[in-house]
């Protein structure tokens, strides 16, 4: 069997966020990255998969952006990936999902993987496409959301979440393409020895002009913070002071305080 | 312009994100035309024309055949923008469309500023205009973003649409259902929630404590319900319950995009956090810039003494 999961390296989430010189995407200085958050599920789900079925499927593990990927990459070799693809891309923000997906599918084409693991969206995006577009493009069965993840015999039984709680059952056979929801699993942390041993596994470069064929099919106007409501009371200081002050103003404009 | 709306049912209902994207539309200023696999009784009561197939034929979750169903109304009814929800219907669907059409997507719109999709990125700490490149696009509209304020009385001109694919790789097994509540979120008239910001497992007794000081119920964040640290039941937002009590406390939240949309409609929003900055600040009545689980007590008391 022969898997792959795509990652994405995105900010951390708690950064304060700048918008660049041209308006257009922010700052990408002294930000601090990670891995997507959704894609530590699937590194984990890919990661079992090999387990279960004896250590015999290899994993690659495949990232598009610039050098500081590696870092992303490596995390996923030291969860237990056994080779890396780096797609070299200085300009990957500004590819639309569309591109991302096209980067993925020309590269995976001629592969055969047979489980292809993504997150369901990144954390800085959020536009949860471009999975479901690669299988589209690739021609794989595909189930999104997943919460649940299960195989036996070529077929992914596959649990996905809906709303308010409720979740629906696929079967799925491979070659299948799954995006994973937070709470799949519990995503590992990377052992020493086994960061020692991630460090001699392999890294290709691809360069991305070599993959990319496709225009973007949309494009960033513009960005920038969102516009505050305004109106809204900051209390901050002594938190007696504050308790009494937060309680006054519940008791004038609410009326569930007795 | 033109808007095709694909809506969405589950087990015999239509869901009420159908109608959020007659709103949309309706902000969009375009005409409308609807597609949905269902049963002509859970058409949604707007006009139009309603491009119904059966679900007994092409199954409640059968995304292979929803494509093809939603394409087929493409091709006749020559939309600008094909609109759905961002729900896991949404999500699963869109860029399956978008795909196949070979059109650009527009993910999770939020509002419309001067003509221009405007969407979210960074949890909410950022926000984007979008433009697709050619003449027609595929959108998925927020949860909760737009609401429809007209009267649901009207009646769709229904056509029957069949296509010649029969038949999925996909098997469909079934649903389960939401477990058991412990807790009935909708009902509360006082929501006191717990975010990833009270830190661990134990912390959530002092926000439980503060909850119970204020006669209302705990409700939380998805990283909360997540890492185990209370059930399902009380999770609030998107893939939670959607809740709209007199007052919401947000403990610790800081208030991701599918968080925000599941309590921005309640009546008095009060968000205790250290970071001013947060977004759940954009939604907050009163911004509290404290660590909570240093207040909750000092409030709790004061609460418990008047």
């Amino acid at each position: 069997m022969n898997i792959l999961v795509c990652i994405k390296q995105v900010p951390d989430m708690e950064s304060r966020f700048k918008v660049n010189g041209t308006g257009d995407w922010y700052d990408e200085a002294d930000l601090a990255y990670r891995m997507n958050e959704y894609d530590e599920y699937a590194v984990e789900q890919a990661v079992q998969l090999k387990e279960q079925l004896g250590n015999q499927p290899e994993i690659t593990v495949l990232s598009i952006g610039a050098d500081r990927v590696g870092e992303a990459l490596k995390k996923a070799l030291a969860m237990g990936c056994d080779k890396a693809v780096q797609v070299q891309d200085n300009d990957s923000a500004r590819k639309d999902p569309w591109q991302i997906a096209n980067i993925i599918a020309a590269y995976a084409g001629d592969k055969d993987f047979d489980v292809i693991f993504t997150g369901m969206q990144s954390q800085d995006r959020g536009s949860a496409q471009v999975g479901v577009t690669v299988a589209e493009l690739l021609g794989h069965n595909c189930a999104s959301t997943l919460v649940g993840f299960e195989y036996a015999d070529g077929v992914v039984t596959a649990k996905r979440e809906l709303e308010g709680g409720v979740k629906s059952v696929v079967k799925v056979p491979v070659p299948a393409l799954v995006t994973c929801q937070l709470g799949l699993n519990v995503p590992r942390y990377p052992t020493l020895p086994n960061i020692m041993k991630a460090k001699k596994k392999e890294l290709q470069l691809v360069p991305v002009a070599s993959l990319l064929k496709e225009e973007a099919a949309t494009g960033t106007e513009k960005l920038y913070p969102p516009v505050k409501s305004g109106g809204g009371i900051v209390l901050e200081g002594d938190l007696g002071d504050v308790a009494d002050r937060l309680l006054g103003i519940l008791k004038e404009k609410t009326t569930v305080m007795k | 312009m033109k808007a095709l709306l694909v809506c969405e049912q589950r087990e015999g209902k239509l869901l009420d994100t159908s109608y959020e994207l007659v709103a949309f539309a309706e902000r969009l200023g375009a005409e409308v035309s609807l597609v949905l696999v269902g049963k002509e009784a859970q058409a949604p009561q707007v006009a139009g024309k309603l491009y119904l197939a059966d679900v007994d034929k092409y199954g409640e979750y059968s995304p292979e055949l929803h494509k093809h169903i939603v394409v087929a109304a493409v091709l006749k009814e020559n939309p600008d923008y094909i609109i759905f929800p961002h729900s896991s219907y949404g999500w699963d669907l869109a860029p399956r469309v978008a795909a196949t059409l070979r059109v650009g997507q527009v993910s999770e719109v939020v509002n419309i500023v001067d003509g221009k999709l405007e969407v979210s990125l960074c949890n909410g700490k950022l926000r984007r205009t979008v433009s697709p490149k050619g003449a027609r696009a595929v959108l998925t509209v927020q949860a909760g973003a737009f609401n429809y304020a007209g009267q649901k009385s009207g009646a769709p001109q229904v056509e029957a649409i069949e296509i010649s694919q029969g038949s999925s790789a996909l098997q469909f097994v079934g649903y389960e259902p939401a477990e058991k509540k412990e807790v009935d979120l909708g009902r509360a008239e006082i929501i006191v929630s717990a975010g990833r910001g009270v830190g661990k497992k134990e912390n959530v007794a002092v926000i439980a404590d503060l909850a119970k000081a204020f006669g209302g119920e705990l409700g939380a964040s998805r990283p909360v319900v997540d890492a185990g640290w209370v059930g399902h039941s009380h999770q609030v937002g998107t893939t939670g319950q959607t809740v709209s009590p007199k007052l919401y406390v947000a403990c610790g939240i800081s208030g991701a995009i599918q968080h925000l949309a599941g309590m921005k409609k309640s009546d008095f929003i009060v968000a205790i956090n250290k970071d001013k900055e947060a977004p759940i600040s954009e939604a907050a009545d009163v911004m509290v810039v404290a660590d909570v689980l240093q207040l909750a007590p000092v409030l709790a008391e004061k609460l418990r003494a008047a």
